[in-house]
């Protein structure tokens, strides 16, 4: 359930730490209380729901209208090629921020082989390796194509 | 008789100084004078002497465009504005009873609150510094209060510390410096910092010390009365008898550290979160509702930008009417576009690659906030707490209290999460009514015995899940900033793009403005020298 996930608490993760770090950088108005204790699970369907279901949506339809579209990941023709979701995942792009400064590569790996497998039928998963190829590669960001 | 005319003021010299060598030098000036370095405002900008007919469609009606909107018709632009929504200001809105809200996906809240309440679910407060915004807030008649920032008797609250009980601020702060200052101190007389300091500098700091931290005649920090009269009192003083004090007793050095106060402490230190800071009487969006006032009449609500194209001659604006569905496209000599970059990346735009790849490298950070309608002002009465923040290492990230309306019967709208990074994902994914359920349970640790017994109504915003912006606020990086935020600036032929993300005051309502008065002001040479 949402309301255990929300008050299961662990030890700071390294992720947190990294974006509280990025948060003071760019001196946005901030709540202030310093970082929360709020962890993100390391399997795929739950870091789903807690990040990626924000803006995707729980049934990964996604939402907005024309011009303002966030795009479905669920039967996403696009994900077939995983390096596709992988370096958006890496770098953002557009309204859609990178993760690379709240998600381990592990929990990215993760939640990429759920989005694939669970809204999609690609049952290749995503591994950390995959990751660090991504990672080290650098590929330029594809452009959005977000009205197909 | 000597001809010179000498200035009366030195607002007079400033301006003297203003028309004889432009911003730049005036700014130096006002720099020489100890005047201006809290800001590179230097008055509305003083343009004048548009071409004849001469013309400029703004996109988005919020702070960016609707200054923009108001300086260039003033210079004498034909102005046309058009916006996506059903209302001006943009992120400066407040939500009251009677509103809806709705979400990309279609989900509406109602908002139940009373008459005079409100949530400003985006900007709540304003620095003193921020000195474009206080200037056009004084010259539009909004009136403002003090936001109380900064409340020594609101609580901290972190789950691993003190048992999960939150603790007043003021105890475990000065409990912080006071452990601190006689670690300082031990430090010094074992002589461990003698090679770093002077003889003289050594005995100044323990004198700092001692008085700062609060510490007794031996350097200990012990909890005797005048430990209390900074973190207070077991017993308060009183009148006659029985007034003597008792002093309250600190708290370890360890349960402290546990409490990572200092990041509170650090928060205040913050630039843009120091005191004196102000909110608009009445709700945020009173800003945007004055800069209405003066533009109203050249804005279309309701109106999406579909696609932007220029060429030598012009730019021209495609737009749908969201409610009639209607279409048409505006044209005009120039354009001043403030659409933010989240919608903009997937919008037509006819310019540059430099400018499309700094869109495409802009994602914007995430919010949550929740208004909750208490039905009476418990805060007050049982915490004494009057405005401030209690802050929180759950989800929520914080609750804070009105800055208004002090010691009024009835109803009032605490805030009762401001949620960012993880927390405010996990927020946002929620549906509005799982989110106020949250906010509840996490808010309850500070006040368990009048929080759901007087919880009336709630209103949930979720900023990653507004339609007309996806996101909070542009996230730019050291990285992405050399990279891209010269090309986002910078004048792609007939357009110029301006709001908070062309700003490096990004995330507050000044950026924004500074944006729009430096884009107009590179627009109106651009065209004078057409
Ligand atoms: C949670 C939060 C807290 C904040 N706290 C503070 C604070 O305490 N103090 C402070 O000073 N600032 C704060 N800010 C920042 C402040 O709100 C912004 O910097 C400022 O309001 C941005 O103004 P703007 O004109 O650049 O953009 P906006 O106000 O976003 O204006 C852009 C306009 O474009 C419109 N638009 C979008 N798409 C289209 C389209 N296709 N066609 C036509 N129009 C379109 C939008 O509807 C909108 O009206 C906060 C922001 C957030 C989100
Ligand atoms: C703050 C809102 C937000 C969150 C949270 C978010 N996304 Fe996105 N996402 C977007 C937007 C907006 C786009 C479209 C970007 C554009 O305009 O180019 C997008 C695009 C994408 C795309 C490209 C889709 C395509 O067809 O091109 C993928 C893949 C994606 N997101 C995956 C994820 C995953 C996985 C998560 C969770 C880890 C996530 N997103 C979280 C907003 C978000």
């Amino acid at each position: 359930m949402m309301m255990n996930q929300m008050l299961r608490y662990g030890s700071l993760a390294f992720g947190v730490a990294a974006l509280a770090a990025t948060v003071a950088l760019r001196a946005q108005d901030a709540p202030g209380g310093g970082p929360t204790a709020v962890e993100v699970s390391g399997e795929g369907k739950e870091v789903y729901e807690q990040i990626c279901q924000a803006c995707h949506m729980a049934d990964a339809k996604g939402g907005g209208g024309a011009g303002a579209v966030i795009p479905a990941l669920a039967g996403n023709p696009r994900l077939a090629d995983k390096d596709y979701p992988t370096v958006i995942l890496l770098k953002g792009r557009g309204g859609m921020p990178w993760f690379s400064d709240i998600l381990t590569p592990e929990q990215m790996a993760a939640v990429l082989t759920y989005v694939r497998g669970h809204f999609n039928d690609y049952q290749d998963p995503v591994t950390v390796a995959d990751i660090e190829r991504v990672t080290t590669a650098s590929p330029p960001v594809p452009d959005c194509n977000c009205t197909q | 008789m000597d001809h010179t005319i000498l200035p009366q003021t030195r607002r007079e010299l400033l301006s003297m100084i203003g028309k004889a060598g432009g911003g730049v030098a005036m700014y130096q000036a006002m720099t020489a004078l100890g005047h201006a370095a809290e800001t590179q405002f230097s008055g509305p900008p003083a343009l004048a002497g548009a071409r004849k007919g001469a013309s400029v469609l703004v996109l988005g009606a919020g702070l960016a465009g609707m200054l923009a909107a108001h300086e260039l018709t003033k210079a004498g632009y034909k102005v046309q504005v058009l916006e996506f929504q059903d209302r001006p200001g943009g992120r400066n809105y407040s939500i009251r009873g009677g509103d809806k809200v709705v979400e990309t996906d279609g989900t509406v809240q109602d908002c139940n609150f009373a008459p005079g309440n409100y949530l400003n679910p985006g900007p709540w407060r304003i620095p003193h510094h921020h000195r474009t915004l206080l200037h056009y807030c004084k010259a539009l008649g909004v009136e403002l209060e003090p936001f109380i920032q900064l409340n020594h008797n609101a609580f901290v609250h972190r789950t691993k510390a003190f048992g999960g009980k939150p603790q007043r601020y003021r105890e475990v702060a000065t409990d912080f410096k006071g452990h601190v200052s006689e670690l300082m101190g031990k430090a010094l007389n074992a002589g461990s910092l003698d090679d770093k300091l002077t003889k003289e500098d050594k005995d100044k700091l323990l004198v700092a010390m001692r008085e700062w931290g609060a510490l007794d005649k031996n350097m200990a920090y012990t909890g005797d009365l005048k430990v209390a009269s900074q973190r207070g009192y077991d017993r308060a003083p009183g009148g006659g008898v029985g007034g003597a004090p008792t002093p309250s007793a600190v708290n370890s050095l360890s349960d402290t550290l546990s409490s990572n106060v200092w990041t509170q402490m650090g928060f205040f230190f913050n630039y843009v979160m120091q005191t004196t800071m102000f909110q608009p009487k009445g709700g945020m969006d009173m800003i945007g509702k004055a800069f209405f006032k003066q533009v109203g009449k050249l804005v279309r609500l309701n109106t999406r930008v579909t696609a932007i194209a220029q060429n030598d001659q012009g730019v021209s604006v495609s737009w749908e009417d969201t409610k009639t569905g209607q279409k048409g496209v505006a044209a005009a000599d120039y354009c001043v576009c403030t659409i933010p970059a989240t919608i903009l990346n997937q919008i037509d735009i006819q310019v540059g690659p430099a400018m499309k790849a700094a869109l495409k490298a802009l994602p914007y950070s995430n919010s949550v906030k929740i208004g909750l309608e208490m039905k009476r002002r418990f805060w007050e009465e049982d915490y004494s707490i009057y405005g401030g923040h209690s802050f929180t290492d759950q989800a929520i990230s914080l609750i804070s209290y009105p800055n208004n309306n002090f010691f009024k019967d009835g109803s009032a709208v605490l805030l009762g999460a401001f949620a960012g990074g993880a927390g405010g994902y996990q927020l946002a994914g929620m549906t509005p009514a799982q989110r106020i359920e949250a906010a509840l349970v996490q808010g309850s640790v500070f006040h368990p015995a009048e929080y759901r017994k007087e919880f009336a109504s709630g209103v949930a915003f979720a900023w990653s899940r507004a339609p007309w912006i996806m996101g909070c606020c542009a996230t730019w990086t050291e990285e992405s900033r050399a990279a891209h935020y010269q090309n986002l600036c910078a004048l792609d032929g007939r357009i110029v793009l301006a709001g908070e993300h062309a700003s490096y005051y990004g995330c507050w309502m000044e950026g924004a403005l500074l944006s729009s008065l430096d884009a107009i002001t590179r627009l109106h040479q651009r065209a004078q020298a057409a």
